[in-house]
């Protein structure tokens, strides 16, 4: 769950990293408001759950609360990377010197988390890890010893040579540490950590993503959800036992585990097709599942033809067939629909979708292949 | 041969649950040598003809089990694994799904300390077909032969063996790595026992999109593996930054998506194939060769 700006920079406050204490908004008339209480300059800050918004205009400086007006009015609304624009943050304006990164992840092939600092603070990280790695500092943090003071300062006099500011730096790392292991993160990032004019240090974006898996222990964090319109679906199918990702394509894939779904995507792209979702509905064949993935995949007004693609394995597929005969039953489809039934019992499974007029095949990518050729025909004839 | 498990390994299942309960039952079925249960509260108790214990620590003692299945829910599952490894467990399987990342960061430096091996979390198990079944895989769709399988998934893992088997291609041992970003043991691990087993002629590895894993293993083929390997890569159709299904698959950075998987495997000389089908193919010239 990735949190916005304005929260992990609350989160951050509570746990001491200092930032700035900024107001959010929803409208331009109440950023104008902030920013006469804050006094100006302000920067107006969309607050979108991907990177890169500074370069596509969704970050501005005003200098005058009417210049917060017109910056807040031009930046809601705003498309960035396919999110709409409904909330900024407005912050007090600082005068920066330097800009630095420090960030804490998981390190998934040594299994623990690590630190990393760098003195190119303000980019994307990840292309300054893929240009330039010799600019990225590392310290691996013991999961149960946490990150120790000296760790920290050690990474601090990587990117400070007054003592003064190496230690403030390495505060606020141990304190990164802290809210990382504290909150159940998977991510907790600091870019830029900014050296004000005053030598002061202090965090100017704030980035936290919480791991879904720890949510149970954490029950409040669940009110800072603010889902998109596409999460909403993906959370409306989480509490259906499904696992659902919207794309954009025309084929409607509806699959037993994640790995095979993906398979299957990727079969219908090799084959010139283009899939509409990821959805996994898991190891059973649950008809009442069966029937809210078929809602899922019928609100969505882009697929054109639907693929289920089974693979019967202790469930069989015999029970697989009934399960979806008894699903499909109360469904009225407009588009057609190929399923793919493989594994165990799979012969009686396949006679048994043919005597309720479903066409089922054995083979994954012939499926796949009828599905495209059925969406296309499907267009064709409209 | 086969790796890891075979008909002689003693099987513990921790958590009989309703999951714990139906796959104990038939992983028995198979033939797996199950030899103990553990559900606290339920010690002294006995199950399909298997002793019941409350502790990992009993049940070792007791039956001299040496590998322990899981069936833990998630909020109690990294406890679980280390009091089996703390037991003196060799081997732990954990198919629990959901566990915390950070609760498996301090699982995985605690093992680091004892002489236990982890598959999973989040993982179908292992099978040695015709010997031992530990998981949750359906045991039928399996068939003995020389080929190792090494995958990241459940499913998938089971469209693939099948299509093995129904080619005449059976398999000495197949692992469901587990799908969470960390999991006990990776490729590396199983390829060191599989180039070593005398039964193994081919390899065939299933990745996906998420972390280097698979870039590791195709250094690693090259230095240290003689045996031929195949790999297929799945979630090249996946968007950067979406969850997957599985814990693990999402794709943070330019290394972790599919196509540069792929890449990396073929500069290795690894064949990737296309397709589930094109894996047979692949699997026929490997051993044609």
């Amino acid at each position: 769950m990735k949190l916005e700006e304005f929260q992990a920079k609350k989160l951050f406050r509570e746990h001491g990293i200092p930032a700035p204490d900024g107001v959010m908004v929803t409208s331009a008339a109440d950023g104008k408001t902030a920013a006469l209480a804050l006094g100006c300059p302000v920067v107006v800050k969309a607050q979108v759950k991907t990177g890169g918004r500074g370069k596509a205009g969704g970050v501005k400086l005003a200098r005058t609360p009417d210049e917060a007006f017109s910056a807040a009015d031009s930046i809601l609304g705003m498309d960035i990377k396919g999110f709409r624009v409904e909330r900024l943050l407005i912050d007090p304006a600082v005068p920066i010197a330097a800009e630095y990164y420090v960030g804490i992840t998981i390190d998934r092939k040594r299994k623990i988390p690590v630190m990393m600092v760098s003195a190119s603070g303000g980019m994307d990280i990840e292309k300054v890890a893929a240009e330039t790695p010799e600019k990225i500092h590392f310290q691996p943090v013991h999961p149960e010893r946490g990150l120790r003071f000296f760790e920290a300062k050690k990474l601090a006099f990587r990117l400070f040579s007054d003592s003064r500011e190496v230690m403030a730096a390495a505060s606020i790392m141990v304190k990164l540490w802290k809210c990382f292991n504290d909150l159940d993160a998977t991510l907790a990032e600091i870019n830029p950590l900014a050296r004000l004019e005053d030598g002061s240090i202090t965090a100017l974006d704030a980035k936290i993503v919480l791991d879904d898996n720890a949510l149970y222990r954490h029950p409040g964090m669940e009110e800072l959800r603010l889902p998109t319109p596409s999460e909403k679906k993906e959370l409306g199918a989480k509490s259906h036992g499904l696992s659902y990702v919207q794309l954009e394509g025309e084929i409607g894939c509806m699959v037993n585990g994640a790995g095979l779904a993906m398979a299957t995507m990727d079969v219908i792209k090799h084959l010139g097709g283009t899939p509409a979702n990821f959805l996994d509905i898991g190891g059973s064949s649950n008809p009442e599942k069966v029937v809210h993935a078929m809602e899922l995949l019928v609100s969505d007004s882009n697929v054109k033809a639907i693929f289920i693609n089974v693979f019967g394995g202790i469930t069989r597929c015999d029970d697989v067939a009934n399960g979806l005969v008894q699903a499909l039953s109360g469904i009225d489809l407009e588009v057609p629909m190929v399923v793919r039934l493989t594994g165990t019992n799979e012969e009686e499974g396949i006679r048994i979708l043919a005597g309720h007029g479903i066409t089922a095949l054995k083979d994954m990518t012939r499926g796949a292949a009828e599905a495209i050729r059925l969406a296309r025909e499907g267009s064709v004839g409209r | 041969m086969s790796i890891l498990i075979d008909e002689k390994t003693r099987v513990m299942v921790q958590g009989l649950g309703r999951d714990g309960s139906f796959h104990a039952r038939q992983m028995k079925d198979y033939g797996t040598s199950v030899v103990a249960g553990v559900h606290p509260g339920r010690g002294g108790s006995v199950f399909e003809g298997i002793p019941v214990f409350d502790t990992a620590d009993e049940a070792v003692g007791k039956t001299g089990a040496q590998c322990s299945v899981l069936f833990v829910p998630a909020p109690f599952a990294s406890d679980a694994i280390l009091e089996s490894a703390n037991a003196g467990v060799g081997l732990v399987v954990a198919v629990t799904e959901g566990i915390p990342v950070l609760d498996m960061s301090r699982v995985a430096q605690e093992l680091d300390e004892l002489d236990t091996r982890l598959v999973g979390p989040n993982c179908p198990g292992l099978i040695s077909p015709g010997k031992s079944k530990v998981g949750i895989m359906p045991g039928n769709i399996f068939s003995r032969g020389p080929i190792g399988v090494i995958s990241r998934s459940g499913t998938l893992t089971y469209e693939v063996v099948n299509q093995l088997s129904l080619a005449g291609y059976g398999q000495s041992t197949a692992i469901g790595m587990g799908g969470d970003p960390i999991v006990g043991m990776k490729y590396n691990d199983y390829l060191v026992h599989f180039e070593r087993d005398a039964e193994t002629e081919l390899v065939v590895i299933v990745g996906e999109i998420g972390g280097t894993d698979e870039q590791d293993a195709a250094a690693f083929i090259g230095q240290h593996v003689t045996k031929p390997v195949v790999g297929y890569i799945v979630g090249r159709s996946a968007p950067p930054g979406k969850r997957m299904g599985h814990a693990g698959a999402i794709i943070s950075g330019a290394d972790s998506t599919a196509e540069a998987k792929v890449n990396v495997l073929r500069e290795h000389g690894i064949p990737v194939a296309d397709t589930v089908e094109q894996i047979v193919d692949l699997v026929a010239a490997g051993l044609g060769g």
